[in-house]
């Protein structure tokens, strides 16, 4: 549900703080109505692009436009966005009804009216009957609440969102993802969300922007991210992935086969990086792609023998970590527990062999 | 049971008493016990040289005595007392104060602000400057100001050697003004410092807030800056206010005759009008008037902190 219409529109953005590069050239476009994630490790300058949508900070290059306005000499006061901070920045010497109602005061609204309005808001939020309430007697949850009530009373045309989940535990966490979700699709507005969660991400947003150190490594739906990525640091920052490096052999149609060294032959369908022959590749495998075979199978392409390390219980499934010759890393396997079987299915120290289809890897370059 | 740093003396609280005990007795010696020899001197009384031990309200009775034939001199709305002396200085000193206090926290408050949004570097070194002036004395500040507005003074010989004025300029000393700007200048640091602390406590994700929710400077100001620092402010006022109203140093220097203050006839009753009980009662009905002062002040200012904190679920 990616939306066609641009709304906010990136453009060489830059932003240096002395000598360090916080964000490096930044070009992408944002849609109306768009639940747009800027996601990526803390320190990679996602935040620092937030705040330059904010206006809270200016950039060094480039140029910010939203709804085809160019924002670079619009105070952070009359731009058409609001936002949601990281720490709630709830006025703690005004109760939750002046809270919400602190950025309507300039319309000078009677006072029926404005009651009217935060009243609805504190309805939206599921708070009813805490106007009086004073900041210091409200949960964590409930203050993330009111400062979205806060934002969204300012009918902004853009939400931001500085990681505002990060505080709450992960219940409340869950919860809240549905209803921001829910919320954001009954108002309508684009929504920019920064986190570093990547679950987070991948369940809310319509699109993502993976950042590391300054710069977008891949824009793209949160599907398209997780089983296409375009380099090894996006394919290492999201979920868990197994690299096998090699040199490819031959392009033939549909398939590429690669000399894998000491792991035989691998095979693989074709992706986005579309390999020349003679050059390295990563070959990137996600652990529930793998299948964990306990006898040897008929030999082929794509089969690594290798002994059983140990296993990561995470409830719904395992992660089996499995030792190959002549591999330096642990392979990553994920077994789904179709049982209510407490024993574990192999032991630690047995011969297994893995084995994947074509399909079901990703072609990198090496970086 | 026998962990270690568990006293062997008995319960925590005796252990914190214990830990208390030196402050308890200073404070005791140096002023609850004279405190309590003020309040008993009040209601003695002084018979020429001798001091006549037996309790009597005379003292009290002599501030509050109302004149027969009330005088009318200059408007002094006192001149229904017999003695309207005391009080006629006590609210006088009161008002000094007042003005003195209000600016120094006017003056205060916009460099304590400058302190802590606009110096990005060298923060502590700012807060040393401003209170290298309070390094002397505060006797030898008073006799700068002397030095300052007399009449061969800095300022006035200066203007002469300028050109501008003819003849020394006489208003500049020994009046009440004198006495409120000197008073003003003594006690700015004192000022400064808590307003900078509330400041500097003030989290700027909140100030970003009230610019993200459409405030200009001069709102956001009004709307999250002063009140969130107002604990500063109130502390800042209290803490000039209190201690200048009973201030007998700066008048005497620079006051002259118009600008006596209460402090001034206390020391004279204990000194040179050698009428100590007297002294003790102008002494606490001057206390007690600040008290007031000082609790009407904080009802104004201090909306019901302590009553939302009670409310708390």
């Amino acid at each position: 549900m990616t939306a066609s219409e641009t709304y906010i529109s990136i453009r060489g953005v830059g932003k240096s703080f002395g000598a360090f590069q916080a964000v490096d050239d930044v070009s992408f476009d944002i849609g109306r109505g768009e639940f747009f994630s800027l996601l990526g490790p803390s320190g990679c300058g996602k935040t620092t692009l937030l705040r330059m949508l904010a206006g809270f900070e200016q950039p060094s290059r480039g140029e910010i436009l939203i709804d085809g306005q160019p924002m670079s000499n619009v105070a952070p006061n009359r731009r058409p966005t609001n936002m949601v901070f990281q720490n709630y920045a709830i006025f703690p010497h005004l109760d939750v009804r002046a809270n919400i109602g602190y950025g309507l005061a300039r319309l000078r609204l009677p006072k029926s009216e404005l009651n009217a309005i935060v009243d609805q808001a504190l309805e939206t939020i599921k708070l009813p009957g805490y106007g009086s309430r004073r900041p210091d007697q409200l949960s964590g949850g409930q203050r993330q609440r009111v400062a979205l009530a806060r934002a969204l009373v300012c009918k902004p045309k853009v939400l931001l969102l500085d990681e505002p989940l990060g505080a709450l535990d992960k219940k409340l966490r869950e919860e809240m993802q549905l209803e921001l979700r829910q919320i954001q699709r009954q108002v309508g507005i684009t929504f920019v969300f920064v986190t570093h969660d990547q679950e987070e991400a991948l369940t809310m947003s319509d699109r993502i922007a993976i950042m590391a150190k300054g710069k977008v490594l891949q824009i793209d739906t949160a599907t398209r991210i997780y089983e296409t990525p375009n380099c090894r640091t996006v394919a290492e920052f999201i979920g868990t992935m197994n690299f096998f490096d090699g040199v490819v052999k031959a392009v033939r149609g549909n398939e590429i086969e690669i000399d894998g060294g000491p792991l035989g032959t691998l095979l693989s369908g074709v992706s986005e990086h579309r390999p020349v022959t003679g050059e390295r590749v990563s070959l990137a495998v996600r652990p529930e792609k793998l299948r964990l075979l306990k006898s040897a199978p008929a030999p082929g392409p794509n089969m690594i023998a290798g002994r059983m390390g140990p296993e990561a219980y995470l409830g719904d499934r395992s992660h089996y970590y499995v030792e190959a010759a002549g591999h330096p890393r642990r392979i990553a396997v994920a077994t789904q527990k179709l049982t209510r079987s407490v024993e574990s299915c192999v032991d630690e120290g047995q011969g297994v062999w893995l084995n994947w289809t074509p399909e079901a890897c990703v072609l990198l370059p090496v970086s | 049971m026998g962990a270690p740093g568990t006293s062997p003396l008995g319960p925590e609280s005796l252990r914190g008493y214990l830990l208390l005990a030196p402050a308890l007795v200073v404070a005791f010696a140096m002023l609850v016990v004279p405190l309590l020899a003020l309040i008993v001197l009040s209601f003695w009384s002084q018979d020429y040289f001798t001091l006549v031990k037996e309790f009597t309200f005379k003292n009290y009775a002599a501030i509050f005595a109302l004149a027969d034939k009330p005088i009318d001199f200059l408007a002094n709305p006192f001149g229904i007392f017999e003695k309207p002396i005391y009080l006629t200085l006590l609210w006088r000193s009161i008002k000094m104060s007042l003005v003195a206090t209000l600016i120094v926290v006017l003056l205060a408050y916009p460099m304590a602000y400058f302190l802590v949004f606009r110096v990005k570097r060298h923060k502590l070194v700012w807060l040393i400057l401003i209170t290298v002036p309070f390094w002397t004395s505060y006797l030898l500040r008073v006799f700068a100001w002397k030095v300052i507005l007399g009449f061969n003074g800095v300022i006035n010989s200066g203007l002469i050697s300028l050109g501008l004025i003819d003849k020394p300029l006489e208003f500049l000393l020994y009046n009440p003004i004198a006495v409120t700007g000197t008073l003003a200048h003594s006690w700015a640091a004192f000022a400064i410092l808590p307003i900078y602390v509330s400041l500097e406590k003030i989290d700027r994700s909140l100030l970003e807030a009230a610019t993200d929710l459409g405030d200009g400077r001069l709102r956001r100001f009004l709307r999250v800056t002063l009140p969130l620092s107002m604990p500063g402010v109130i502390a800042a006022t209290l803490l000039v206010f209190i201690p200048t109203v009973g201030d007998y140093i700066t008048p005497t220097l620079v006051g002259g005759t118009e600008g006596v203050m209460i402090g001034n006839i206390i020391q004279s009753l204990f000194g040179k009008a050698n009428n100590a009980p007297l002294g003790a009662a102008v002494s606490i009905i001057a206390m007690l008037a600040i008290t007031l002062l000082v609790c009407l002040f904080l009802k104004l200012v201090g909306p019901g902190r302590s009553s939302a904190k009670g409310a708390r679920a």
